[in-house]
């Protein structure tokens, strides 16, 4: 019995990488809320707009790196964020004026728009493989750890480590700034009220005088922005891979659906929600059941539910079970 | 004069697979064709469910790896050995499971709700799973160690690969009359979502479970139902008709091969074709049409919405996953690894749009055609990248950045393709009439 052991072990293997992961799926949920609640549609392209976004991050931490240029103990693709955040900006913008405007002055249905956005993801796709190429990038530079497991058992003579790479806590701490400002974007601002204004009701909206097309584009905005802020952060916390962001659109739209689709609470929530349920089956708890057990209990196998190559059975299953039971999602989504 | 319209393009595509025989080879020509085949049939399908009735399948991936797992089970000789080692651990350990999650089912409807149920539902995912766990695993062990550089699974029923065709179709059935019961009844967009995950899960399941079907190990060596080009070659009645042809053996045989694949494709894609038609002109089809443009009304006549939609649902997935079968035997090999969404779920949807969605022709056209592209794009792009590079110095860095990517190309031209028949001709090539 080594409860302190344990609790660590906890920490360092699903309390951590559960929070930096959750906080990816919730800014890359409330990119697919936000477009869902104003733009009516489901995104599909939303995955491939996070690999752009990586994919300027990476050429900006390149050439910063060439010029000589480092953000000390931080990743330096960090200074390189805005200007990848603009370069998507102006994709996303220009997306939309050549791809999506002409369907909304039709007023198309929304799963028209959903196959036009499946071109979108095509096309979006192909340009990333396009720059940088279908291989793995590591861009992560800086200083790896703001936690060694080494440097906390020295610290506090526990057999346990507790290891925090910087990545994760910069996630974390990113997703908290991102999502207060957003907020109070959305709370506080005039634009931002009348963001919310069209999203709960067109017609009305458009009486008061609030113009569409500058809802609508400054919504495409903060989406890019978010999608390349998720985008860089999970491809310098994992591994950047064009091909991984396609498949980040199920856990991702998991999140959002799980939430409440167009509710940006409801996509934080399901975020983290569906990151901890991923985590917590499918790691092998072998380890903390040792030091929570008597030692002649110590179980020989690994005690892991699932292995990890069915994470995306969890998601999907907590999407089902959350559909099924209360299909507006977890707080009160819109249901069109 | 719509008639003469549908006829010219379909001469036209055809003219396009004559071309390519002529200025590339007749091998890469045939294999165009037979690939064009499948595709047209994986199209026929999701034109059932999109076309007809409207419901947004993003799962055709899942069905079509499903057809392919179906060529394994039928086709494969039985191991013994590893179905005296633990197959029937293994599947003692799946009926546990599935009576398992029935149980709990039986408990979420019928129970009182309250403390009780709550209870009994727990214990019974709980129990159920830590049973399933210990029989299935043991099972699974054991199979998986028999041999496993060559089988390690529990091999198939050693039956000829055509009857693999009808068990694919009836497999990706099964599977999908499981998703339909869930999630029919919600949005089309979460019917996106719920198919985009299955598909996945599909492919999971595939790719782990090497008592199945070797997971990523793959299965080589899938029974053909046509002859082998060794043998032809070695067949002096061949040799002695290719000569007479004035064709060398090997090249003969290869063509030969691939045109006894191309005739047993076309019929099966025929005789789809004619169930297809017929079933769009039934009344049957007339209602699911009727269901696709007013799903309100078509309820207040009457008509069971949901009930409907599952089973085209089901029948479309079953196409696909005969498809998936046809593909799995042309390749001679099971390779899961091998199964990309974009490829095998979005691409048969460009196929769709581009054809012209709720009708039938339209689809199997959009498949020959969008699948020509496919190919050809890469040999097409580098034509124009060394043209467009032609003007630099040779070994410059971005020279050399332009000629490598000339292979992501794909994708941006079949995104590009998409988009522009949705602006300027949403109903594609032969519209629905």
């Amino acid at each position: 019995m080594d409860l302190l052991n344990a609790l660590v072990a906890l920490a360092n293997y699903v309390i951590i990488p559960g929070l930096a992961y959750g906080s990816q799926l919730a800014l890359g949920a409330l990119g697919i809320t936000l477009i869902y609640g104003v733009l009516r549609f489901s995104n599909f392209a939303h995955g491939d707009t996070m690999a752009f976004g990586a994919t300027l991050s990476i050429l900006g931490t390149w050439w910063l790196q060439s010029m000589g240029i480092s953000f000390g103990v931080l990743p330096t693709a960090l200074l390189a964020l805005p200007f990848s955040i603009l370069g998507c900006i102006a994709l996303i913008l220009i997306t939309d004026r050549a791809v999506y405007r002409f369907y909304r002055v039709q007023k198309a249905k929304p799963v028209i728009f959903l196959i036009v956005s499946m071109g979108v993801m095509f096309i979006m796709n192909g340009v990333v493989r396009f720059i940088i190429g279908p291989d793995d990038r590591t861009f992560s530079d800086g200083q790896r750890f703001i936690m060694s497991a080494r440097e906390f058992k020295a610290m506090t003579g526990l057999k346990e480590g507790l290891a925090i790479k910087t990545t994760q806590g910069l996630t974390v701490i990113a997703a908290v700034i991102v999502v207060a400002v957003l907020f109070w974007f959305l709370e506080r601002t005039r634009t931002g009220k009348s963001m919310r204004a069209y999203a709960d009701n067109e017609d009305l909206a458009l009486l008061s005088g609030i113009n569409p097309e500058r809802v609508v584009m400054v919504t495409w905005m903060i989406v890019a922005a978010l999608a390349t802020i998720a985008g860089t952060l999970y491809g310098l916390d994992k591994v950047f891979k064009p091909f991984t962001y396609l498949l980040l659109l199920l856990p991702i739209f998991s999140s959002a659906i799980v939430g409440g689709l167009g509710n940006p609470v409801g996509a934080i929530a399901g975020g983290f929600v569906i990151a901890f349920s991923e985590v917590t089956i499918t790691y092998a708890w072998k380890k903390v059941v040792t030091y929570l057990v008597p030692s002649e209990w110590a179980p020989s196998s690994l005690v892991q539910l699932l292995s990890t190559d069915y994470k995306f059975a969890v998601s999907f299953s907590i999407l089902i079970i959350v559909l099924l039971f209360r299909p507006t999602g977890l707080f009160k989504g819109k249901a069109y | 004069m719509a008639q003469y319209r549908n006829i010219f393009l379909f001469a036209a595509m055809a003219l396009l697979i004559l071309l390519t025989g002529f200025l590339q080879s007749w091998n890469s020509a045939l294999l165009i064709l037979n690939m064009g085949l499948i595709s047209a049939i994986m199209s026929l399908g999701v034109n059932l469910q999109w076309g007809f009735a409207g419901l947004f399948n993003v799962g055709v991936m899942g069905f079509v790896a499903l057809g392919g797992l179906a060529t394994v089970l039928i086709s494969m000789p039985p191991v013994t050995e590893a179905w005296s080692a633990g197959g029937l651990r293994t599947l003692l350990g799946l009926v546990i499971g599935v009576a398992s999650l029935w149980l709990t089912s039986l408990a979420i409807a019928r129970l009182p709700s309250g403390k009780a149920k709550i209870l009994g539902i727990i214990a019974g995912l709980i129990v159920g799973f830590f049973a399933f766990r210990f029989v299935f695993d043991g099972g699974v062990s054991a199979i998986e160690a028999v041999n496993p550089a060559s089988t390690g699974y529990l091999g198939g029923l050693g039956l000829p690969i055509l009857l693999a065709w009808p068990a694919g179709g009836l497999l990706a059935a099964g599977v999908a009359w499981i998703i339909g019961k869930t999630a029919l009844g919600l949005r089309s967009d979460y019917l996106a979502i719920a198919t985009l995950g299955i598909a996945e899960i599909i492919l999971a399941i595939m790719k782990n479970e090497d008592w199945l079907a070797r997971g990523v190990k793959n299965v080589i060596g899938l029974p053909r139902p046509v002859p082998f080009e060794v043998d032809l070659q070695n067949n002096p009645d061949f040799v002695a008709t290719a000569s007479d042809l004035g064709m060398n053996a090997v090249t003969a045989s290869s063509i030969y091969v691939k045109l006894c694949y191309a005739g047993l494709f076309t019929v099966v894609l025929l005789l789809l074709l004619w169930m297809a038609q017929n079933a769009l002109r039934s009344p049957w089809g007339r209602m699911m049409r009727a269901i696709r443009d007013n799903e309100t009304s078509a309820e207040a006549m009457g008509k069971d919405v949901t009930k409907r939609h599952l089973q085209i649902f089901v029948l479309g997935s079953a196409i696909c996953g005969i498809a998936g079968a046809m593909m799995t035997t042309l390749d001679g090999q099971l390779t899961p690894a091998g199964y990309q969404p974009l490829r095998y779920t979005f691409l048969i949807w460009v196929m769709v749009i581009v054809g012209g969605s709720g009708n039938n022709f339209g689809a199997v056209l959009g498949g020959f055609v969008i699948w020509f592209f496919w190919v050809q794009v890469e040999p097409i792009g580098g034509f124009l990248m060394q043209a467009i590079t032609s003007g630099m110095e040779d070994g410059s860095p971005l020279k050399q950045h332009l000629i490598s990517s000339v292979a992501h190309m794909r994708l941006f031209t079949m995104g590009l393709i998409l988009l522009l028949v949705l602006r300027f001709s949403p109903k594609g090539l032969i519209p629905e009439k």
